[in-house]
């Protein structure tokens, strides 16, 4: 396949990025859309040009480093897969692929595609964790009786890798459905409901104080989550709230 | 308490509490203003009952203005927090992959709304309130001769005159259809924000639907109806 790439280039966090564009040839469909960078890059250091960067690690789907934009969607036009599990055929001979970085005030761009997501690390270490004495009588998570649908959902909320396609895909940057994953996790178990409030409060605190925008609703994250993160974590998020604050 | 107010679920809940009270309201009014299609009676009586309640009056309608001006003051806000965190906009973004036009749009449906409202105060609300309480009018109209109330109330008939400039109807035809467009997000998007996850399902969804098309084309209904009857 023959592709015309318009890429995002950006030298480093303080310069002014632009598109680049780029004709790329004998691509296989076969390939992930990464390996189809890898070869676009090859390209670019034999011609001792910079080569394009961008973020990956397991390529597996599993790390959630791969984040782009391409033509106007988190991960591409595929649904409940990251960037590393796009193949090339998803898009046809000739098509033109615009590739940007995630966009939010919040995720600053490092160079070209890739963003700085650390404001995901700190409301994790906000709140989202349990704290456990591990002194050598803890008692064994697997002893303590968990209702199926509890323990079904606070996994399905588990699964978020963080990536921040939500964020990314929201118009208002909002980073409520990781959040609300990472708060439903624990808010489901009987671990986790000790520190509930707590962890409800700040990890939202940091939130805001991290500057993502605000959520209306629209539904783009759950329909862009590579893990199919359901929305309805957004309304949990908002009852613990109540439920620490108001009641 | 002061705490909870700060962050921006509670922003987001107090905006649906104001929504969810505001589709309550836009209900009664519709059901009020309907009866004006098949009794100008019923209109007058029941018109003449909300503009001279004391309850309704000095109650009802302060808390009224309170939450629609606090519903369009909190979504200027909103969208001002927003564009502030996404600042930065994609090259190229395809929206509707995701989302539906009237959930990425509910600031300019809102201001069509804002802009329809203030034609509506100027039209019936800033009147009636001149003819209460600068010219004393609380009797809807009606003149006392011989200690007896009589003649007509004039609520119907400034209804009527109202409906019959064309240019108005229009221009309240067109605010209809921006009003259903915010409603058929509004609706379910309220209960998301106050945590409820019933507005995901069908029940709701389908109810939503009748709600945002039903009320909106009422309300279009009723001008068109008083345009070709006056």
């Amino acid at each position: 396949m023959k592709l015309k790439l318009k890429i995002w280039r950006q030298k480093n966090s303080t310069s002014k990025g632009s598109i680049v564009n780029y004709d790329v040839d004998n691509i296989s469909p076969n390939m992930s859309f990464l390996e189809m960078l890898d070869q676009l890059n090859s390209t670019l250091i034999k011609n001792d040009e910079s080569p394009v960067a961008f973020d990956h690690d397991c390529r597996e789907g599993i790390c959630g480093s791969c984040s782009l934009y391409i033509n106007g969607q988190a991960h591409g036009p595929d649904r409940a897969i990251t960037t590393c599990q796009l193949h090339m055929r998803k898009f046809k001979d000739g098509d033109t692929i615009f590739i940007e970085p995630f966009r939010a005030t919040s995720f600053p761009v490092i160079k070209d595609l890739i963003v700085d997501r650390s404001a995901f690390d700190r409301i994790q270490h906000a709140g989202g964790y349990i704290s456990v004495n591990t002194s050598g009588n803890t008692q064994d998570a697997n002893s303590i009786p968990i209702n199926k649908t509890d323990a079904d959902n606070a996994f399905d909320a588990a699964t978020c890798i963080g990536c921040g396609a939500c964020v990314a895909t929201c118009k208002n940057s909002s980073a409520m459905l990781f959040v609300g994953a990472k708060i439903s996790q624990y808010a489901l178990l009987p671990q986790g409901k000790v520190e509930a409030s707590d962890r409800v409060t700040k990890m939202i605190d940091q939130m805001d104080l991290e500057g993502f925008g605000n959520c209306s609703n629209t539904g783009a994250c759950e329909v862009e989550c590579p893990k199919g993160i359901s929305l309805d974590n957004i309304a949990r998020m908002n009852r613990e709230l109540m439920k620490s604050k108001v009641l | 308490m002061s705490v909870f107010f700060n962050t921006s679920i509670a922003r987001k809940i107090s905006m649906a509490l104001s929504a969810i009270f505001l589709m309550v309201f836009l209900l009664q009014h519709f059901a009020i203003n309907f009866t004006s299609v098949f009794s100008s009676d019923t209109f007058n009586e029941i018109s003449h009952f909300m503009g001279t309640n004391p309850l309704v009056q000095f109650v009802l309608q302060p808390i009224l203005i309170i939450g629609v001006i606090f519903h369009f003051v909190m979504g200027f806000i909103l969208e001002f927090i927003n564009h502030r965190s996404s600042k930065v906009k994609y090259a190229y973004n395809n929206g509707s992959a995701n989302s539906s036009w009237m959930s990425r749009n509910m600031i300019w449906s809102g201001l069509a709304i804002l802009s329809f409202m203030l034609l509506h105060f100027a039209d019936f609300w800033f009147p009636e309130i001149d003819a209460k309480f600068i010219q004393g009018d609380w009797e809807g109209g009606k003149i006392m001769v011989d200690g007896i109330l009589t003649g007509e109330y004039r609520y119907f008939t400034e209804l009527q005159h109202k409906f019959s400039y064309a240019p108005r109807v229009i221009f309240y035809c067109i605010a209809f259809c921006f009003l259903s467009l915010h409603l058929m997000h509004g609706f379910t998007s309220a209960f998301q924000s106050m945590g409820s996850t019933i507005g995901r399902k069908k029940v709701l969804l389908n109810l939503s639907y009748a709600y945002s098309i039903c009320i909106p084309l009422g309300f279009v209904f009723i001008a068109l109806y008083h345009f070709f009857n006056h």
